[in-house]
């Protein structure tokens, strides 16, 4: 059987499973649809979480920009993983107490304002619809590679699949499919590794492989790497290149981001009680944890096979002839997503630092798809990896939507525009919300302000300037009145998307940026780390703002006191 | 239900546990991983140092084992002040 029909079967075989769940699960009542009856236990919960959470940022992109970043990058790693330390202990609990079903009804509430709740609303959109920009960008580049088309048609086909998917079933479909999800994407994921892991190194544990010799050479795997590196002119792979400020507030605003997102935390309005919110969180982690510490061994171990393939016989000597290059540099050449052109006439693969000499171009979304190809491992490794990089996209592509959908039809229609809408209007516009959200991340996604991980990185870094210091400050003060929320959230999310689109380009359309992040406007803040200034704004805005305004009503400080509480939390209601 | 001294005595523990489980985050990420690096090259592992291992993998060691501990001491706080559900 060729690799293209194994990939199929496999494929196929992993959809029919996730819609036969979610025709199994199909969403009757409106509450079901947005928060499954809250009856998750907290393990299944954390599970869920972790495929909602790991998208085709965390599969499909964040190994291979680790692959060609090396150290600098680490804030992927930590960042993706520290927010969910401020979810349990800063946001998830008392938002469970607090008991409704969205985020932009606890800010309404708390900020007792209809347009705190719309600002929050805004604020939602914007950060989910850039989320599944990058999500875009992720499943057209597995959809290319594994129906071996370009990437434009890759991305169509994609994009159909999402909405098919997300139309189908509410939150509950969605939470039973995520769990099957996850499995998919975590044997898909480690699998390889493990094999990859084995060869270079011996250890059968990814994780400790990156430490351990190389069978190769008997030195460690790094300074293997590094050598490699050096001999081709790349830049040191262990070593500090971004500035301490650049990495800190990337850092920052990835961690305070995942603690803002909408779609990870209304996971958390699912569980049946307080303690239950805490202890999911962590669960969350655990699964969370299993890919995020196999994620940079894979990025080592990708970037020495890829230069172990081009120089067969070690980085001193002669490079592979391009007719002699391995299938899957052939295959993936057919998505446009890696390049060869033959500068210096040789018909040989030079590969190096130098911009002129290069004649390789590998799109670094690719790396991670590639790898088991690159290691030669088995045609079914290499079937379950597409399986598991397309249900990392579409799961987190699923639960976005359903954000984006439930803060149109529950938060924007029914809450504000036309609160008399029957349950039937509320699901066809929360349905009309999720197909214009894919039609426009698709029309993005075409060019993508970045590698999917990067544009995932600014939805965070706007989440983190707008959503998460609102609902901090919620819990945590009781002195932030209507009027400093809503300042605050404006003013953190203006001047971070402005800051953004100065260095993407104006609505991330190609051409229209003042600065580029090689070169950025302030320091070396580049506009992916701007989340954390974007919410220092937030932050000290409202503070100003409240304390020169009336402080908020006793109805107001005492919902305040009881969110802090955990008993009495009952079952959530939606009004 | 809790009387208000008592739910108050309730949220001061919480905050107090929260910042000190907040020092060790900073410390675990942001410390050990970025701003204590150069201090720590001399600590080898694996062909790199302790900052890099921190920044891989040590700093998701560290908050797996914060969320848990911070669950459970929570668990037993909400008992003792009588608002556990």
């Amino acid at each position: 059987m060729d690799q293209f029909t194994l990939n199929l079967l496999v494929v196929g075989a992993t959809f029919a499973l996730y819609i036969g769940i979610a025709i199994w699960a199909r969403a009757g009542s409106t509450a079901e649809f947005y928060a499954a009856g809250r009856g998750v236990n907290p393990v299944m919960n954390g599970m869920a979480t972790g495929a909602d959470w790991m998208s085709a940022a965390s599969f499909i992109s964040m190994a291979g920009i680790i692959s060609f970043g090396g150290y600098d990058t680490s804030a992927y790693l930590m960042g993706w993983t520290g927010g969910y330390v401020l979810l349990a202990m800063l946001l998830a609990p008392y938002l469970r107490k607090f008991g409704k079903f969205t985020v932009p009804e606890f800010i309404g509430d708390r900020f007792y304002s209809s347009s705190a709740r719309m600002v929050a609303v805004v604020c939602l959109i914007v950060a989910s619809i850039t989320y599944v920009i990058g999500q875009m960008t992720g499943v057209g580049v597995a959809f290319s590679r594994f129906l071996e088309v370009d990437v434009a048609t890759g991305l169509y086909i994609g994009a159909a699949i999402v909405f098919l998917y997300a139309v189908l079933g509410g939150m509950k479909g969605i939470t039973y499919t995520q769990v099957a999800q996850y499995v998919v994407l975590i044997i898909a994921y480690t699998i390889p590794a493990v094999f990859i892991s084995l060869q270079l190194t011996g250890n059968p544990i990814p994780g400790l492989g990156l430490f351990s010799d190389a069978t190769s050479t008997g030195q460690p795997l790094l300074t293997t790497l590094e050598g490699m590196l050096k001999d081709l002119g790349f830049k040191t792979y262990t070593e500090q290149h971004d500035t301490t400020l650049n990495m800190f507030l990337f850092t920052v605003s990835l961690m305070i981001g995942t603690a803002g997102l909408p779609h990870v935390i209304v996971r958390f309005f699912t569980v049946p009680k307080v303690a239950d919110a805490r202890s999911s969180a962590g669960w969350a982690l655990v699964f969370i944890a299993l890919l995020y510490l196999t994620a940079p061994a894979v990025g080592a171990m990708a970037r020495m096979n890829l230069i172990s393939t081009v120089y067969p016989n070690g980085t001193t000597e002669a490079p592979i002839a391009y007719d002699a290059r391995p299938d899957w540099v052939a295959n993936w050449e057919k998505t446009g997503l890696l390049k060869f052109e033959d500068k210096n006439g040789d018909g040989l693969i030079n590969y190096t630092a130098s911009e002129d000499e290069n004649e390789l171009t590998v799109n670094r979304d690719i790396m991670v798809l590639a790898n088991p190809e690159i290691a030669n491992l088995p045609g079914w490794v290499i079937a379950l990896i597409a399986a598991g990089g397309l249900a990392a996209a579409l799961s987190t592509a699923a639960g976005l939507l359903m954000a984006i959908s439930s803060a149109v039809s529950h938060d924007l229609i029914k809450g504000q525009l036309n609160p008399n809408i029957s349950e039937k209007g509320e699901l066809l516009a929360a349905r009309i919300a999720m197909a214009v959200a894919i039609a426009v991340a698709t029309y993005l996604g075409l060019n993508p302000p970045g590698f999917a991980a990067q544009t995932v990185a600014l939805a965070f870094g706007l989440a983190a300037a707008s959503i998460f210091p609102a609902l901090m400050m919620g819990i945590f003060s009781k002195r932030i009145n209507n009027v400093g929320a809503v300042a605050g959230m404006v003013a953190g999310l203006v001047v971070t998307i402005i800051y953004i689109f100065l260095h993407k380009g104006w609505f991330f359309i190609a051409g229209t940026a003042s600065f580029s992040d090689a070169d950025p406007l302030l320091l070396s803040i580049k506009s992916t780390s701007f989340g954390a200034i974007g919410a220092l704004v937030n932050f000290a805005v409202a503070f100003a703002v409240s304390s020169a305004t009336k402080e908020p009503p006793v109805e107001v400080q005492e919902l305040v006191e009881s969110i802090r509480i955990p008993r009495g939390a009952g079952s959530a209601t939606g009004h | 239900m809790a009387d208000k001294s008592s739910s108050n005595a309730y949220w001061k523990a919480n905050v107090s546990m929260i910042r000190v489980f907040l020092v060790i985050w900073f410390i675990a990420s942001f410390g050990m991983g970025i701003l204590f690096r150069p201090m720590l090259k001399g600590i080898e592992i694996g062909g790199t140092d302790l900052g890099f291992w921190f920044a891989q993998q040590g700093s998701i060691l560290v908050f797996l084992v914060l969320i848990f501990t911070y669950a459970a001491r929570m668990n037993k706080l909400d008992r003792e002040h009588g608002v556990d559900e």
